[in-house]
């Protein structure tokens, strides 16, 4: 037992992308598909009050809103804030201005970007026009983003709509999203992933009920207090109970049916898993004596194998299940 | 408003420094001796507190249930009462209030946590805006505080030089802060992040945790000296849409602090979750707060902004000066959401004895 050295800091690219499925209530549907047949929507309130972009509930009073109105293409902008570095996924990838933006016919603002050739040639109150994208799905960044317009005012007064335009409205949307992480795991993972490199396996004390946690996390979930004690475990372990896989996983080849098991490590005081193989699957059983198996350059063990010596005592296992 | 039916005081306060990255240490790591140092200021155990509730984000981490492994360094064993919010800690706190106010606990434990440094915190809190019309655009965090900026610069309610006062002020006073990320009268104001918004009128980006025991009636005298009786907490959000808001204003804030008592009396000390200058400007005009009013000693969300935890420390640091003697009466202000969508304010006093004995 060793008191856990402070390891190198182990870093690793972590992607996160979920593609939403999103569907569209009455008036975002008709307000999407509007935008791909170059139209823009708002809807009336109660008060006899705009919105655009549409909502279907009132964020004052919370009525229900149905009523869809047809706006201008041009507008005025209320505020600006102009963007030097472009990042991804924003409307343009050379500096513009962020505006929020009052259609003509509208009385609250949308958000978007304008195409403009610096900070100097933006100010609240300009007068602006969309532009539209060439190709167009029924989501918002079917405005490509604004430009300067200087003509007046286009239709003020909004033109009643019946939302329809054919006959494939858009109904939903996928809302991608990706963002990109550098994970780092910590002291105690660590420790952990840097002695799997040396087919080690170790585990950390808790200095207060001395429980050994594999792997370890850098606290002991029961006492609250930091494992700052490391133990190598194994290599062989007990299997304290398992299941038979008959299902295949994507990408996974292995063969079925498998056994996935608890395996209590010697010296550990929690159970970690693992595939058990070696053996035919209908032979597995609790108080299989198992030890890892390592493949060139393998990260992880990458399964067990029988030991050959009898099966453990249930009750040397028994609280470990 | 009508005053509580129990008396419930923040009775202790801890908090990690403040570090642009903490590689390291996992979260639970970073958390840990904060817990370990709040449970000792008060000498209780885990097993000995009725209510635990968390603050965090999974979208920080970029992982599923990360609070879970959090979990791990409360120690939760004999079993323990346990809830999370998916915001700023200071909305666990108001959890905690409601859960000690219905008389099911006598101490609660809260905390919260962000490691920033993970991932572009730009990039992730545009997942917290509208998906249908605002979030395909990315508009990034301070785009969006510059919207406000500037609304502010055209309504005559501020210009660029004061912003950059309310920027020194902060690093100023943070210069005693030792948990403090940014901190002293020369940190550069730098240049533009998006017009009109410089480096200097952003937040420093960072991670950090916090923790707070709370204590109802006898228990928190038993347990502080000089409790900080929470008074009234209130909090309200707006219109998601920022076009359908006033940015100039922040009504949420004002009717959370008229439900909280704000009011009532002037305060003395105000904690406020600015991260950006020019919000600060917004909630001094909402909470009516005069120059006499100490703002953000600590040096506020300018000098140190862990995601999820810079709400709770406000409160904690409005808290920390009542144990110390400093104040009377002061408020603690949270917010969530771009251009301060969402706002909790606590008002928080000394015991009426306390403030009688300094007056002698």
């Amino acid at each position: 037992m060793t008191t856990a050295p402070q390891p190198e800091v182990l870093r690793a690219p972590l992607v996160v992308e979920f593609p939403f499925t999103r569907s569209l209530g009455p008036v975002q549907s008709a307000f999407l598909t509007g935008l791909r047949h170059r139209t823009v929507l708002g809807v009336r309130t109660t008060d006899g009050k705009t919105l655009v972009p549409p909502v279907e509930y009132d964020p004052v009073t919370a009525d229900e809103l149905r009523d869809l109105v047809e706006v201008a293409d041009t507008g005025t902008v209320t505020t600006w804030a102009w963007n030097p570095e472009p990042r991804r996924g924003q409307p343009l990838d050379t500096p513009f201005a962020w505006i929020l933006v009052k259609l003509d016919g509208a009385d609250t603002a949308l958000l978007h970007a304008l195409a403009a050739p610096g900070p100097d040639a933006v100010h609240t109150g300009m007068r602006v026009r969309v532009r539209w994208a060439g190709e167009r799905t029924g989501a918002i960044t079917d405005i490509a983003c604004f430009e300067p317009y200087d003509g007046g005012p286009g239709q003020t007064s909004p033109a009643p709509h019946t939302g329809t335009f054919d006959e494939d409205p858009v109904t939903g949307i996928v809302a991608e999203a990706r963002l990109d992480y550098t994970y780092s795991p910590g002291g105690a993972q660590s420790r952990y992933i840097n002695a799997l490199a040396d087919n080690r396996t170790v585990g950390e004390r808790c200095p207060s009920c001395h429980k050994v946690y594999v792997p370890p996390r850098g606290a002991c979930p029961t006492c609250g207090v930091a494992t700052t004690d490391q133990v190598e475990v194994g290599p062989a372990g007990t299997v304290t109970t398992y299941c038979i896989v008959n299902v295949k996983a994507k990408n996974l080849d292995i063969e079925l049916p498998y056994v996935y098991a608890h395996i209590a490590l010697d010296g550990a005081d929690l159970a970690l898993h693992g595939r058990i193989a070696g053996i035919p699957y209908d032979q597995v059983r609790m108080g299989l004596r198992v030890e890892p198996v390592w493949t060139e350059g393998g990260r992880y063990p990458d399964h067990y194998r029988p030991t050959g010596e009898p099966d453990a005592d249930y009750d040397t296992y028994k609280e470990l299940i | 408003m009508r005053p509580p039916i129990r008396d419930i005081a923040v009775v202790a306060f801890a908090q990690s420094d403040h570090l642009r990255t903490t590689d390291e240490m996992s979260e639970v790591e970073m958390l840990m001796p904060v817990l370990h140092e709040v449970l000792a200021a008060t000498g209780l155990k885990t097993a000995d507190i009725g209510f635990t509730c968390s603050g965090s984000s999974d979208y920080l981490a970029g992982r599923a249930f990360s609070f879970t492994m959090a979990l791990d360094g409360v120690g939760a064993w004999p079993p323990i009462s346990e809830s999370h919010v998916e915001m700023d800690g200071a909305w666990a706190l108001y959890e905690a209030w409601t859960k000690l106010l219905t008389g099911e606990a006598d101490t609660a434990l809260v905390y919260s946590y962000g490691k920033s440094s993970p991932g572009s915190v730009r990039d992730v809190l545009t997942r917290q805006l509208d998906p249908y019309y605002v979030a395909p655009l990315w508009p990034d965090a301070v785009a969006l505080a510059a919207l406000q900026a500037q609304s502010l610069i055209d309504a005559g309610e501020t210009d660029e030089s004061a912003l950059a006062g309310v920027a020194a002020r902060s690093r100023a006073a943070a210069a005693d802060n030792p948990h403090a990320q940014l901190r002293g009268a020369d940190v550069p104001h730098g240049d533009y992040v998006v017009n009109p918004l410089r480096t200097g009128d952003c937040p420093p980006i960072g991670d950090g945790a916090a923790a707070v025991i709370l204590a109802a009636g006898d228990r928190a005298r038993e347990l502080c000296e000089r409790p900080a009786w929470i008074r009234g907490i209130d909090h309200r959000i707006e219109a998601h849409s920022l076009g359908v808001r006033d940015l100039t204003d922040s009504p949420s804030t004002r009717l959370a602090a008229e439900r909280a008592g704000v009011f009532e009396r002037p305060v003395d000390t105000a904690e406020l979750h600015a991260p950006f200058t020019s919000q600060e400007v917004v909630l001094r005009k909402a909470l009516r707060l005069g120059e006499d009013v100490t703002v953000n000693p600590s040096g506020g969300a300018l000098a140190a902004n862990p995601m999820m935890a810079a709400g709770l420390i406000r409160i904690g640091e409005a808290a920390a000066r009542i144990h110390r003697g400093e104040s009377r009466r002061a408020l603690g202000h949270a917010t969530s959401g771009p251009c301060l969508q969402q706002n909790l304010v606590a008002v928080l006093e000394a015991s009426e004895e306390a403030s009688e004995g300094e007056n002698r």
